[in-house]
């Protein structure tokens, strides 16, 4: 599977684990955009340090080619599936400490 | 990398107490899980050869599956700084609903 693929195929996953294996449905909520919306410019910052100084790189072969702040796009949906799979077990977690 | 995500999130903790680091039990919980599908990810894209590094920009300390040591701490820097945001979201927007209330 190329990156392009697997980056797709977290982003799913993280859904299905936001809205149906946890119910936390962040992906519905003011607070989980907001918290979005901060943290990705500083992804596109480190994104584009990492890439231009070329301290990762990446095979031509395995992603679409596309690029935003001289990364991959792919990285996007690998940082999105991160943060919320992430942020939804900690809301669950909390939410099972308290019942 | 790894140290301007901790300068850039970690504040938080004392600024707005977001009280992350101390709730160690919780965050262990949902970062391990995540962190280990994401580690497998790494370690399949290394050895197809999806990315590589600059060895000489990094540590050259590879744990286990040959991944890199900046990358295992990626994967719990990160992690920490997405919770320590969405609780400073929280800590300012009181009214707005996160779900473990």
């Amino acid at each position: 599977m190329s990156y392009t693929q697997i980056a797709i195929d977290a982003v799913i996953l993280s859904l299905l684990l936001d809205l149906f294996a946890l119910k936390t449905a962040l992906i519905r909520r003011k607070v989980f955009w907001t918290s979005y919306a901060i943290i990705l410019p500083f992804q596109l910052l480190t994104n584009w340090w990492l890439t231009s100084r070329n301290i990762v790189m990446y095979n031509a072969h395995e992603i679409i080619g596309k690029r935003i702040a001289s990364a991959p796009v792919e990285d996007l949906l690998f940082g999105f599936a991160l943060i919320l799979s992430v942020q939804a077990l900690w809301v669950f977690f909390g939410r099972k400490a308290r019942s | 990398m790894l140290a301007f995500t901790i300068i850039g999130s970690f504040w938080l903790e004392i600024a707005l107490k977001v009280r992350v680091l101390v709730r160690w039990r919780r965050w262990l919980k949902a970062i391990l899980p995540v962190a280990l599908l994401f580690v497998l990810w790494d370690a399949y894209a290394i050895s197809r050869k999806h990315w590589h590094f600059d060895t000489r920009q990094i540590l050259g300390i590879c744990g286990p599956l040959r991944i890199p040591l900046e990358e295992y701490l990626f994967f719990l820097v990160v992690p920490l700084a997405a919770i320590m945001t969405l609780e400073a979201v929280r800590r300012v927007k009181k009214h707005w609903i996160v779900g473990d209330e």
